[in-house]
């Protein structure tokens, strides 16, 4: 668990006169499951934009692998192997598992037609859906007919198959009931036994996702406040720590 | 389909299929749920064997000729609308392109390019107006609506323009004449032919896939890296070239090109087609074939009750209400399908 995949040094970015990010580090070292916590509008959403490729930073600096690179763009940065799942999944619904899953990577007859190997497509999603231990009917079926777990199941499966590196799962169990929820903490605990792909997990709702992290980071308005491996803090403390911001925030807003 | 003759050439896992013991009922409703197109197909047969009954003459070979005439405009340029339909866009002006194409075909002839370049120079005008309604809507980003909306005017005063408001007569040797809608049999041929090829095109090719992913969710789409602004230029080109091809089709058929011929009425046809065969306008789905049927069953309708002796007038009416109709029947399937699982 030592080695360097991603790290962020003093990150920051500004939308006109808004701070979105003021200080943010981060470090992640393959196989880590980092949890990203923090409320609405604590700047998550703009840090994994920037993890992504989609944003530039105002300033400081992005490692991959221990060397210094400046993202250009989102595919730029998926040719690296970091890739996001999004919260809207980017499925597609009126189509299948297998042909969602080879999306804009489809296997090919070739020829200027480009007609579509579905038999190859379809086989090898189904092994590979198989080695990852998610559960769907059949990869003939469409993605609409699937619970939202299954979804997500896949859209995590199609990035990993995809050669990610980092994962990045954006409020993953976000609008989901427990069973649901508990397919996608399954499946994040699979890939950590496996320990090739990192993962950082944004979320507001720490305590669904804290028993699969390995490492916890909090952002408070734009800085990272806390850092801390799993087993050397708890629930309660994040907790506090949320609360005690809360508080001072009331102060604040009372006092004025 | 020759998808499907690729498809067997791979060596494949048996697929693991629950055997289930379904009566003759309950799997010929099951096909009709799943299978949209088997249930225009199903309204065009009754339709057919109404009319055959009411009228004897409607299976006549000269008025089944030209039921298949008239049919097959508007299928070839509701095939091009069921693309650009997929996509979550739409495009009115495909009709004034029809009016235009025979007209630039003409003038072009006229002035002394040979007659397979005067066809092709036209279809070439049909995709540079393909090619704006893309950019106005991909590019400078207004909706789909009111770009072809405003090119629909835009070609329709153009050809008024060029044409001086006059019909002109189609010059071609009889071999152009034939294969380009000259000959009873060449306009169908070219219908049924652009079908099946979109057909394939939208179920075993990388662009319809991506098409039918652009429409069903853009976002997703463009987040995966699909160059969804390229995939609905595209379309929009199809389908304005299609638009072109049927107007000079109409050309030599009736050996007339009129400045007013098509317009918004065939342009509405197509889309109705389109919409009848079970193509969303919402996006995301649709079906070529469909469309196709949607386009016979409106003919179909319109010949049936001509022959009857129904009113142009009363035609209209009951042309919307089957359009009301079709649409209703259309949403409580897909929210049956929605609901029914794999069935």
């Amino acid at each position: 668990m030592s080695e360097e995949v991603l790290r962020t040094e003093h990150i920051s970015k500004s939308f006109g006169r808004v701070a979105a990010l003021r200080d943010a580090s981060i470090q992640l070292a393959k196989g880590e499951v980092l949890g990203l916590l923090g409320d609405n509008g604590a700047g998550k959403s703009t840090l994994m934009k920037i993890l992504t490729g989609f944003h530039k930073p105002d300033s400081g600096k992005l490692y991959f692998q221990s060397k210094e690179v400046e993202l250009r763009s989102v595919s730029h940065a998926r040719s690296l192997g970091i890739e996001p799942v999004y919260q809207d999944l980017a499925l597609i619904n009126e189509l299948s598992v297998y042909r969602n899953m080879f999306l804009q990577r489809e296997i090919m007859h070739g020829g200027i037609l480009r007609i579509l190997n579905d038999g190859a497509m379809r086989e090898h999603a189904r092994d590979h859906l198989d080695e990852m231990g998610v559960n769907v009917p059949s990869v003939d079926v469409e993605i609409s007919k699937l619970s939202g777990g299954q979804r997500q199941a896949i859209a995590v499966a199609r990035s990993v198959y995809a050669n990610a590196k980092v994962l990045l799962l954006d409020e993953p169990t976000a609008a989901m009931g427990v069973r649901e929820s508990a397919i996608i903490l399954d499946l994040i605990r699979r890939l950590k036994e496996k320990g090739e792909v990192s993962i950082i997990i944004v979320a507001h709702n720490y305590a669904h996702i804290f028993d699969v992290c390995d490492r916890v980071s909090l952002l408070q308005n734009g800085e990272i406040t806390f850092d801390r491996l799993t087993k050397e803090t708890s629930v309660e403390e994040l907790m506090n720590l949320v609360l005690h911001e809360l508080r001072s925030a009331r102060e604040r807003i009372s006092r004025s | 389909m020759p998808g499907d003759k690729v498809d067997s050439l791979l060596p494949r896992q048996e697929p693991v299929r629950r055997v289930e013991r379904h009566s003759l009922a309950r799997r010929v409703g099951l096909f009709l749920l799943h299978s949209r197109e088997a249930s225009i197909a199903i309204a065009a047969l009754v339709l057919v064997v109404y009319f055959w009954s009411t009228a004897p003459a409607f299976l006549s070979i000269g008025n089944v000729a030209n039921l298949a005439e008239y049919a097959a405009t508007t299928a070839i340029i509701a095939a091009g609308e069921v693309m650009v339909i997929i996509c979550a866009e739409v495009d009115l002006s495909a009709g004034m392109v029809y009016a235009l194409a025979p007209f630039v075909m003409y003038f072009a002839h006229e002035a002394g390019v040979p007659f397979g370049l005067a066809i092709l120079s036209a279809l070439v005008v049909a995709a540079i107006v393909g090619t704006i309604n893309g950019f106005v809507t991909v590019v400078l980003q207004i909706p789909s609506f009111i770009t072809t909306l405003g090119t629909l005017f835009v070609i329709n005063g153009f050809t008024l323009t060029i044409s001086n408001g006059y019909p002109v007569q189609p010059k071609g040797t009889p071999l152009v004449s034939n294969i380009f809608g000259g000959n009873p049999i060449s306009q169908i041929s070219w219908a049924i032919g652009i079908t099946l090829a979109l057909q394939f095109v939208l179920n075993k090719t990388r662009w319809g896939l991506h098409t039918i992913a652009t429409g069903g969710n853009l976002l997703g789409a463009a987040e995966v890296g699909i160059k969804v602004g390229v995939i609905k230029m595209g379309n929009f080109i199809l389908c304005s070239v299609l638009g072109g091809l049927a107007g000079i089709l109409d050309a030599f058929r009736i050996s007339s090109i009129d400045p007013l011929a098509g317009g918004t009425d065939i342009m509405f046809m197509a889309i109705a087609s389109s919409v009848i065969g079970g193509t969303l306008l919402t996006g995301g789905s649709g079906t070529v074939i469909g469309a196709f049927l949607g386009a016979a069953v409106l003919g179909i309708l319109k010949n049936g009750f001509t022959l009857s002796g129904v009113s142009a007038f009363t035609f209209d009416m009951i042309l919307g209400a089957a359009i009301l109709v079709t649409m209703v029947i259309n949403v409580r399937l897909s929210q049956l399908r929605a609901a029914g699982g794999n069935g």
